[in-house]
């Protein structure tokens, strides 16, 4: 079942400099980031981009610094407009829309989450959070009780006096959140909104942002430079170099199959058992009765682990989303498989 | 080679007839238009005359109170509130008190012409780029050149009173308003207007609701050094019949009162201490409730 994108990005490129229309011919022709610079003085943001990317999910773009993501998420709203290339997001062009149109278009369609927080800093918790509603109009009462409702969704109740330098990062960050779930736009946008904070707080964002996705089912779209972050969140992942999308898929796909050594170079690190699912590295056999113990074509191999040691076994039957058996798992396939490939010398 | 000894000068006959049909022209246009430019400050007269009465026809205890109030109001602190009105009463102990209600009333309307004017052109100039080339230019004369130059041309056009002396000092006055209203707002920080943009803030909207609520403290320290300016140029534009203290300081240096001119002066630096610390602490209270000073 293929849905209908709801934001695709057609041959998007984006060139920094003194006279971008001059050089964008040569950058719609692949030519080098590093020629362009040295030879023509110009800077390469974005370059050929194509995706479509589905309603309802989470999806991440990964690259180091200077990969071209913050630049490409800031696309999709327009903060910066691209050199050439089309962005449609809902059915409209929003590299068309003049400036009224786009403000009004933002209000209705997107919310932002920043690395840097980006609150207001003369303004109470409580206010922050109705931030957006207020720009879109909504009146008190409502604008209270939605802000309200937020920060309790985001455990900050009890806080919603307080100005964000009260707060801890992770804190300062919630706010954020509850200020772009507040707004109740389709699609959110998050610009590494966890990168500012300590490894333990992060783990606790990213849980409660799964469990906000759970209930909410939002458009996300997710900015990292952290493989293991992209993995955990993204239900499908594009990875960024250069300012082009060098690899895109699930985790899985990624993993299993990196696309070259720059990329099986950050899949070594990566705990694999939390990635692969369990259809990957099952054998088929023709069995009739099958055990007692099963588990779900999706789960992950270390759920499998953990589910043959409780149970003392070495084999598990794995069946699909009808609960029919599709093939068995075998303890030393799973660690086969979770041991990370030797990486290329 | 009497062109190095001696700078190539316009001669000085052409000079003269350039000077004279410059201040001729001018004074035809002072004749045809005088009357017309002093209508057009007529609410300005009428505010000026009638705050001045205000302060001096209300009994002193009254006038001290409001003023210990408003000192409250802006600084939240008993030791400025004490120490103003301390110096209050000192002011009229050395019978001072008319004088001073009386500048006390220009420096008012003086600081809120510049108040009202200065906001909306430093907001301007913040806004664009063309207009802040344009302006700084012009600040600059208004900063640099004497305030005698260009008393002439206002006396010229409006003749001897209070009004050209408003003028005077409000043209003095006004830079730093303009200058830190403009610097405060372009130094808010890009990340928390890019914030404003992702969520569709019209210009408007993120001018209401973010920039000139940050830029605030800034534009705070702009009216206290408006109102510093303002009080400096008291002294001076009393030569053209501006009363209050400058008036008696004006005496005082031709006839060489030098008690006069003392006490005078420092009632001036009284009112001026008196402004000064209120506007700073309440500039003070805003810079902390914005989360500038992390000392809670």
């Amino acid at each position: 079942m293929i849905s209908k994108p709801y934001i695709k990005l057609k041959n998007v490129s984006k060139v920094f400099g003194q006279n971008p229309d001059t050089v964008i011919d040569l950058v719609q022709n692949n030519i080098d980031k590093t020629e362009l610079q040295n030879d023509y003085n110009h800077i390469i943001g974005l370059q050929n981009i194509n995706i479509d990317i589905p309603k309802n999910k989470i999806q991440v773009f990964m690259g180091l610094s200077g990969s071209g993501k913050s630049t490409l998420i800031r696309h999709l709203n327009q903060l910066i407009r691209p050199t050439s290339g089309e962005i449609v997001v809902n059915n409209v062009n929003v590299t068309e829309l003049n400036k009224k149109d786009l403000i009004n278009f933002r209000r209705e369609n997107f919310a932002m989450v920043f690395q840097k927080f980006a609150l207001l800093p003369h303004r109470t918790v409580l206010s922050n959070t109705y931030f957006g509603l207020q720009i879109r109009g909504v009146k008190s009462p409502e604008l209270e009780n939605t802000a309200k409702y937020w920060i309790d969704k985001v455990g900050l109740d009890g806080f919603e006096n307080y100005h964000p330098n009260q707060l801890s990062g992770g804190m300062q960050q919630r706010v954020g959140i509850a200020r772009a779930l507040a707004n109740d736009a389709p699609i959110l946008l998050m610009d590494e909104p966890f990168s500012a904070l300590d490894p333990l707080i992060r783990i606790e964002m990213q849980d409660m942002l799964i469990t906000l996705q759970k209930e909410l089912k939002k458009t996300i779209i997710f900015i990292t430079h952290d493989l293991d972050e992209a993995l955990k969140l993204g239900d499908n992942i594009a990875i960024l170099r250069d300012g082009k999308i060098i690899q895109s898929g699930t985790g899985q796909d990624i993993i299993l199959n990196p696309y070259d050594s720059y990329i099986s170079n950050f899949t070594a690190q990566v705990n694999r058992g939390k990635v692969i699912e369990c259809e990957k590295v099952m054998k088929k056999l023709s069995k009739d009765a099958f055990s007692k113990v099963t588990i779900a074509k999706e789960a992950k191999l270390e759920e499998a682990v953990r589910v043959m040691i409780s149970n003392n076994i070495n084999e598990v039957d794995v069946v699909n989303s009808k609960k029919k058996y599709i093939g068995t798992v075998y303890l030393d396939d799973v660690m086969a498989s979770i041991i990370n490939p030797i990486a290329e010398p | 080679m009497s062109i190095l000894t001696e700078f190539p000068s316009i001669d000085t006959e052409t000079l003269r007839s350039l000077k004279k049909s410059i201040d001729a022209g001018f004074k035809n246009f002072s004749r045809n238009y005088g009357d017309n430019i002093e209508s057009f400050f007529e609410p300005v007269r009428f505010l000026l005359i009638e705050s001045e009465q205000f302060l001096i026809n209300t009994p002193w205890p009254i006038i001290m109170a409001i003023i210990a109030i408003i000192a409250w109001a802006g600084s939240k602190n008993i030791k400025i509130v004490i120490s103003v009105v301390m110096i209050l009463l000192l002011i009229g102990y050395f019978d001072m008190w008319e004088n001073t209600m009386k500048t006390i009333s220009i420096t008012f309307v003086a600081a809120l012409l510049a108040i009202v004017f200065g906001i909306p052109i430093g907001i301007l100039m913040a806004k664009s780029n063309f207009f802040q080339r344009v302006m700084n230019p012009v600040l600059d004369v208004m900063q640099t050149m004497p305030s005698f130059v260009y008393l002439i041309p206002v006396v010229m056009l409006l003749g001897i009173g209070k009004i050209p002396g408003l003028i005077a000092v409000v043209i003095y006055s006004i830079p730093p308003m303009i200058r830190l209203t403009n610097l405060g707002i372009r130094l808010v920080n890009q990340a928390v207007i890019e914030a404003a943009d992702s969520y569709g803030a019209s210009n408007t909207q993120k001018l209401i609701y973010i920039q000139i609520p940050l830029a605030l403290p800034t534009i705070m320290a702009g009216i206290n050094q408006t109102i510093m300016l303002a009080l400096s140029m008291v002294v001076i534009a009393s030569m053209i019949g501006v009363t209050g203290l400058g008036q008696p300081v004006l005496t005082a240096i031709q006839n060489q009162y030098f008690t006069l001119g003392i006490f005078n002066g420092f009632a001036i630096v009284g009112i001026a201490i008196v402004f000064d610390r209120v506007s700073q602490a309440y500039g003070k209270r805003i810079q902390e409730s914005h989360g500038t000073i992390n000392d809670k």
